[in-house]
């Protein structure tokens, strides 16, 4: 017989012996544990599947030069005189970096940079026939840009790598195929708004999942777009930045802020809209499995409430032959983290189980299986929650506990 | 008569019962217990004879006056230095046995002893079975504590109170649950361990023989000490 703390002895004989009440009190935790680990996995699957759809379209970080406004020529001398000259509004100046490849070049020494890539936009008209849509053109070396965006994943026809190094060639949404009737390997007639026409292949059509991106958005070869605008080589118009970690890009745009005087734009900002309404979410998800980890909390703290009850007899003798009341709060402590032990375990197995259903309900494109992960940050929390709770909800009854007198059970 | 050690002691003992109406139940009591007496109480119920036993227990402290055992005063200690005096110095026996009923009789032996961490333990269990024999209780030792009858039952519950060796052991109506016989083995072992081990009994009972049959009576009328 081996005792290593006579507390942890007794508590544990407790348990064992009275097993179908520990395993009441555990599946309490279980399903709180369970239903939080679930909800908190489809917050972060969701979370992570709209962030993926977003980094679609815009990067990390963005670097672009702003519109800028014309100054008057002449400042007012005096506070109520007015000289003007011409209206303010912004300039025809050109949209164009000063030195982009310097920029880059620079961008990619900084250490948590992971990709970075120049851009031309390009504002294109796509016609076939008499019909005609609207759109903008991304003059990238589809490559680098696959790399940063992942276009691939998104292709329905057509190759990538056929873009490369092709001056005549496209890659067009699905909705301006479907639109102007076209197809792989089809010849479109592309404008652009400095009147520039060209007839280019189709190479490849996309689908996004974005109606509003598959009817306007091509992808054509960085060169294409300069001759569209009637630039030089040079001529880039955003530079994107991938880092590690997109939750911290305010933090790196702001680093890269000091290398040049563009501006520098984390995603946080150029959507703020989509931020916003995932911090609603992430508040209202919490919300939620927090109140069904208390209602759990509350069962656990029944169950212990009435143990001490029953086991009010055992107290008094207990303390009689010399038990304090520390040791009457340890018994029944470690009788709550047992129970709470045993019920997190459970919950986290049943809940990696909904997870697992879940997962395998294909959902049609273009979202796919469903977006719910198996999270190592939400299963530990889930298991430090779990005990955490129980260890509260364990702690006032054993306080009860060891505040029981033995003279009145002894005189009963 | 030799000379004798006072064990137990109490000076001035008052205590009041403020449920439902103020009440004085232990008026004034001064009581010398010796080392190795075997002494009962006896009194009508509501005399106040358990709740000075439960006072001198150390279990209860409201009370007014001063209570020293082995020359230390009790009165005023922290409750967890009481705890300790009474795992160590004071062993109880209840009408009622309180074992608890998912441990084995060796265990309910066992765990103040384990309390008390003096030995190892495997000494603590060795030392059990001596009690355990010393009440021809050995073979029950490993049953859990549920499956005994009463007789049985208290005579574990007795082992459990020696099992420290302490100094004092108070009785509540220890034979009040037991039949003839069995009064008769608890009886023989009381007076086996005071006369023979030196360990001093202080019983609170209602049987005029078990009294009789003790060194000293003391009687407990309305919260006083009546004349010995």
């Amino acid at each position: 017989m081996k005792i290593r703390n006579l507390n942890i002895d007794i508590a544990l004989t407790h348990i064992i012996t009275r097993r179908r009440q520990t395993l009441v009190a555990a599946l309490g935790v279980t399903i709180g544990i369970a239903i939080f680990l679930f909800m908190n996995s489809l917050t972060t699957g969701f979370e992570r599947f709209s962030q993926k759809e977003m980094f679609k379209n815009s990067a990390h970080i963005k670097i672009y030069k702003e519109d800028e406004m014309s100054e008057p020529l002449q400042e007012n001398s005096k506070p109520d005189e007015m000289h003007i000259i011409v209206n303010p509004k912004i300039t025809t100046g050109s949209k164009t970096l000063l030195d982009p490849q310097g920029l880059i070049h620079k961008i990619k020494k900084q250490k948590f940079v992971t990709n970075v890539i120049g851009q031309v936009n390009a504002s294109l008209f796509y016609n076939s026939g008499k019909s005609q849509l609207t759109g903008t053109g991304s003059g990238v070396n589809i490559m680098e840009a696959d790399a940063m965006f992942g276009i691939k994943e998104y292709m329905i026809a057509g190759n990538l790598e056929d873009l490369q190094g092709s001056l005549n060639s496209i890659i067009i949404g699905k909705g301006i195929a479907e639109k102007l009737n076209l197809s792989l390997g089809d010849n479109i007639n592309v404008t652009s708004s400095y009147g520039v026409n060209k007839t280019l292949k189709i190479k490849g059509i996309f689908s996004t999942g974005s109606t509003q991106t598959d009817q306007s958005k091509s992808y054509i070869n960085i060169s294409t777009a300069q001759q569209f605008l009637k630039e030089g080589p040079s001529y880039i118009t955003t530079i994107y930045v991938n880092t590690p970690d997109p939750d911290k890009a305010p933090e790196y745009a702001a680093k890269l802020q000091s290398l040049t005087v563009y501006r520098v734009e984390p995603w946080q900002v150029t959507n703020a809209d989509f931020l916003s309404s995932a911090t609603v979410r992430t508040v209202m998800m919490t919300a939620i499995s927090f109140s069904i980890l208390i209602v759990a909390a509350f069962g656990i703290y029944n169950i212990l409430n009435m143990t001490v009850m029953q086991k009010i007899n055992d107290i008094a003798i207990l303390k009689a032959v010399g038990f304090t009341g520390k040791d009457v709060i340890r018994i029944f402590v470690t009788e709550a983290i047992v129970m709470g032990f045993i019920g997190t375990l459970m919950g986290l197995m049943i809940g990696a189980a909904l997870v697992t259903v879940l997962k395998n309900v294909y959902m049609g494109p273009p979202v796919g299986y469903f977006p719910i992960t198996y999270e190592l940050k939400v299963f530990s929390l889930s298991f430090l929650l779990g005990l955490i709770v129980t260890i509260c909800a364990g702690y006032f009854p054993a306080r009860k506990a060891s505040k029981v007198d033995p003279v009145s059970i002894f005189r009963k | 008569m030799e000379s004798k050690d006072i064990i137990l002691e109490t000076r001035a003992l008052g205590k009041y019962f403020y449920d439902p109406v103020k009440f004085k139940v232990l008026d004034n009591v001064n009581l010398d217990v010796y080392k190795g007496e075997f002494l009962t109480m006896v009194g009508k119920s509501g005399s106040g004879k358990s709740t000075l036993l439960y006072c001198l227990s150390t279990m209860d402290t409201e009370y007014e006056g001063e209570l020293y055992i082995g020359n230390e005063k009790i009165t005023g200690k922290k409750t967890d230095e009481l705890a300790a005096i009474r795992n160590q110095s004071i062993g109880f026996i209840f009408q009622f046995h309180y074992l608890m009923p998912e441990f084995s009789c060796l265990k309910n032996i066992m765990i103040p002893a384990l309390k008390l961490k003096k030995y190892t333990i495997e000494e603590v269990e060795a030392k059990a079975y001596t009690k355990l024999k010393l009440l021809g209780m050995e073979d029950q030792a490993l049953k859990p504590a549920s499956k005994l009858s009463g007789g049985q039952q208290q005579r574990i519950a007795i082992a459990r109170a020696l099992i420290n060796d302490p100094d004092i052991i108070m009785c509540d109506e220890p034979t009040g649950n037991l039949d003839t016989k069995n009064t008769q083995i608890v009886l023989e072992l009381f007076k086996e361990i005071s006369a023979g081990l030196g360990q001093t009994i202080i019983a609170v009972t209602h049987d005029p023989d078990f009294a009789k049959a003790s060194d000293r009576t003391v009687e407990m009328i309305d919260g006083k000490l009546s004349n010995h």
